[in-house]
C-alpha cells in the first residue's frame, strides 16, 4: 500500500513538470508582451520593467530560472498588482475558496448520499423516482444559472439572505455554498444509488438480513461502506470541478477567493498570477486524485489485496 | 476472393440491423428518451431554419422601446437594446448547438483513432498511447482552456479545438478495450487471411463494431462539452459578440435580473431544457444499446 502510494506520488512529479513546462511557455509565446496593454509608455520605462521581471534574458534561461523558483515555492511577483507576490495574492484567496469548498462539498456529501442512499433502498419506487428526478435537474441547472436564480429568489423578491460577500454579513455564505453544492449533491446521489443497488444485492447482505439484522444495521454498517467506494473515487474529480466552480460562484457572488483572482487576471493578462495560479492549482488538483484514490483502494479491500498481492 | 469478402460482410450487416432494431425497440419503450429525442431533433431543425423562421432579424434594435416583458408581439419580451428574445435565443441555439457538436466531432475523431491503433496494435505502442491518455487525465482541462482562451484570444475555432481536445480521452479509452476485444475474434482473423491492409480492417470492420458504446458517450458528451461552452461564455471567455450564444445570452441576463427578469430566465430554461433531453436520450440510448448497463 504505501509503496504503491509512494509510486503514485513520484508518477506525479513528471505531470507536474509537464503542467510547468506548458503553461510556461504557453504563456510566453502569448502575442504582445505583458506591458503592451498600457498606452504609450516611453521604451526605457518599458526596458526597466524588462529588467525588472527578467523578461530580457532568453526564454530558456527565464524557464529554467522559473522552474529553479517553483520548485522552492516562489511564483514571483504580479504584474498587475505592483508590489504584491502571486505568492502573497494565493495566500489572501486561499482560505476563502477553501472554505467555500469545503462547505460546498458538505452540502453535496449530505443531500447526495442520503438522496441516493434514499433511492436505493426502495428502487423503483416514488422514493427513487423523485430523488433522481431531482438529481437530473441538478445535473442540468448549472451553477451560472443556479447562482442567479438563488440570488434573485432569496436575496432579492424574499429578501431573506444576502446578495454577495463572504463573512461579511450573517447567512452570506449559505448562498455560494448551496449553487456550488447542488451539482456535486446530484452526481453524488446518482452514485451512490448505482453503488448501493450493487451493493444490496451482493451475497453477504443476504447473510447479515439472514441473521436477522435489522434493515438500519445492515444499510449502514454493511452495506454503506462498500456502496460509498465509487463516492470516494469521485471526490478527487469533484474537488477538481469544484475549484473550476468556483471561478463562476465567486464572481456571482463577488467573494474574494482564489477563483475570483484567476479570472481577473485572465482579462487582465497578468501573466506571472495566471502561471503561478495554474502550476499552484494543477498541483492541488493532481494531490486530492491520489488521495481520493488512496481512500478508495483503502476502503476495498478486493482492490487492497490486488496492489498487494502484485507486489 | 472479392465475393468471398462482400458476402461475409453482408453476413455481419445482417446481425448487426437485428442488433439497431433490438435498441429501437427498447428505446422506443423509454418516454423520456423519446422526450429527448423529439427536443433534439427539433432544436436542430429550428437552428437550421432560424434565419428563414426568426420572427425578427438578428441584428433589429429598437433603443426607443428598450427592455419590455413577454408579449403578443415579442413572445418572450425584449432586451435592454429592444431586440428580440426569441430571435437572440434561436441565433444564440444555433451557436450553443454548433459548438456542442463540432467540438464533439473533434473529439470523436481523435478519440477513434487513437483506441483503435491503440487497441489494435497492442504492445509497446498500445502501452505508450494509453499512459499519455493517463498523464492528460491527470491534467486540469478547465484551467488550461481558460488559459488558451487568454493567451490565443477568444476565437470560437479554437475554443471548438480547445473542447474536443479534452474530451477525446474517455472516447480513446471506450474504444480501445471494445477493439481489444473485438481483434482476436475470427471475423477480424478472416480479414487478415484475406489479406486485408491492416488499416482496412480497422477501418471497416474493428471500428463500426464499436459503434454502439461510441454512440452512447457521444449522446452523453455533447451535453457537456455545450455546458462548457456556456461556463466559459459566462465568464466572458468563450463566443464573444456579436456572436450570441446561450451562456453569453445567460451572462448578460444576470446582469439586468432585478428589473427584467425574463431575460435569464429564458436562456436558462433553453440550456438547461436541451442539457435534460440530451442526458435522458444518452441513458436511455445506453439501456438500449449496452446489454450488460441494461435494467434487471
Amino acid at each position: 500500500m504505501y509503496r504503491f502510494a509512494l509510486g503514485r506520488l513520484l508518477q506525479a512529479i513528471p505531470v507536474l513538470l509537464m503542467v510547468i513546462t506548458v503553461t510556461f511557455f504557453l504563456v510566453h509565446s502569448a502575442p504582445g508582451g505583458p506591458f503592451s496593454a498600457d498606452k504609450a509608455v516611453p521604451p526605457e520605462v518599458i526596458k526597466a520593467l524588462e529588467e525588472q521581471y527578467n523578461l530580457n534574458q532568453p526564454v530558456w534561461k527565464q524557464y529554467f530560472s522559473y522552474l529553479g523558483d517553483v520548485v522552492q515555492g516562489d511564483f514571483g511577483p504580479s504584474f498587475k498588482y505592483s508590489g504584491r507576490t502571486v505568492n502573497e495574492l494565493i495566500a489572501a484567496g486561499l482560505p476563502i475558496t477553501a472554505e467555500l469548498a469545503f462547505y460546498a462539498m458538505l452540502v453535496a456529501l449530505i443531500v447526495g448520499i442520503s438522496a441516493g442512499v434514499a433511492a436505493a433502498i426502495r428502487p423503483n419506487t416514488l422514493q427513487d423516482y423523485l430523488p433522481m428526478t431531482g438529481a437530473m435537474i441538478g445535473i442540468c441547472m448549472p451553477s451560472f444559472l443556479l447562482g442567479p436564480l438563488l440570488v434573485l429568489v432569496f436575496g432579492i423578491y424574499l429578501d431573506w439572505l444576502p446578495v454577495s460577500g463572504w463573512g461579511d454579513l450573517p447567512g452570506d455564505k449559505i448562498l455560494p455554498s448551496i449553487t456550488l453544492g447542488t451539482g456535486y449533491a446530484a452526481y453524488i446521489a446518482r452514485l451512490s444509488r448505482g453503488g448501493m443497488l450493487e451493493v444490496l444485492s451482493q451475497d453477504y447482505i443476504r447473510t447479515a438480513r439472514a441473521k436477522g439484522l435489522s434493515e438500519r444495521l445492515i444499510i449502514v454498517k454493511h452495506a454503506l461502506r462498500g456502496g460509498l467506494i465509487p463516492v470516494v473515487a469521485f471526490l478527487g474529480p469533484a474537488f477538481a470541478g469544484l475549484l473550476a466552480g468556483s471561478f463562476v460562484v465567486e464572481t456571482i457572488f463577488q467573494i474574494p477567493g482564489l477563483g475570483r483572482f484567476y479570472v481577473q487576471a485572465a482579462f487582465n493578462r497578468d501573466y506571472t498570477l495566471i502561471l503561478g495560479m495554474t502550476i499552484f492549482l494543477s498541483t492541488l488538483i493532481i494531490l486530492f486524485n491520489l488521495l481520493s484514490d488512496m481512500l478508495a483502494i483503502w476502503l476495498n479491500p478486493k482492490l487492497r489485496h490486488e496492489i498487494e498481492g502484485a507486489k | 476472393m472479392s465475393n468471398l469478402s462482400t458476402e461475409s460482410f453482408v453476413i455481419q450487416e445482417d446481425q448487426g440491423s437485428s442488433l439497431w432494431q433490438d435498441a429501437w425497440i427498447k428505446l422506443s419503450k423509454n418516454r423520456l428518451a423519446l422526450f429527448g429525442l423529439a427536443v433534439l431533433v427539433s432544436l436542430i431543425v429550428i437552428s437550421l431554419l432560424t434565419p428563414l423562421i426568426a420572427p425578427y432579424g438578428y441584428e433589429e434594435q429598437n433603443l426607443d422601446m428598450g427592455a419590455t416583458a413577454p408579449s403578443l408581439q415579442h413572445w418572450l419580451g425584449t432586451d435592454i437594446f429592444g431586440r428580440d428574445m426569441l430571435t437572440r435565443i434561436m441565433y444564440g441555439g444555433r451557436v450553443s448547438l454548433m459548438v456542442g457538436f463540432i467540438a464533439t466531432a473533434v473529439a470523436l475523431v481523435i478519440g477513434i483513432l487513437w483506441g483503435a491503433i491503440a487497441g489494435f496494435y497492442g504492445g509497446r505502442l498500445d502501452a505508450i498511447m494509453m499512459r499519455i491518455v493517463d498523464v492528460l487525465y491527470a491534467l486540469p482541462f478547465m484551467i488550461f482552456i481558460i488559459l488558451l482562451m487568454v493567451v490565443f484570444g477568444r476565437n470560437i475555432l479554437l475554443l471548438f479545438l480547445a473542447i474536443g481536445a479534452v474530451e477525446w480521452l474517455t472516447m480513446a479509452r471506450i474504444v480501445r478495450s471494445q477493439v481489444m476485444s473485438l481483434r482476436n475474434q475470427e471475423f477480424v482473423e478472416a480479414a487478415h487471411s484475406l489479406g486485408l491492409s491492416q488499416w482496412t480492417i480497422i477501418r471497416r470492420h474493428l471500428i463500426p463494431n464499436t459503434l454502439g458504446p461510441v454512440i452512447v458517450y457521444t449522446t452523453l458528451t455533447i451535453p457537456s462539452v455545450m455546458l462548457l461552452e456556456a461556463f466559459l461564455s459566462f465568464l466572458g471567455l468563450g463566443i464573444q459578440p456579436p456572436e450570441s450564444s446561450w451562456g453569453l445570452l445567460i451572462n448578460y441576463g444576470v446582469e439586468t435580473m432585478e428589473e427584467f427578469p425574463w431575460l435569464l430566465i429564458f436562456p436558462g430554461i433553453a440550456l438547461s431544457l436541451t442539457l435534460f433531453a440530451l442526458n435522458f436520450l444518452g441513458d436511455g440510448l445506453r439501456d438500449a444499446l449496452d446489454p450488460r448497463t441494461s435494467k434487471d
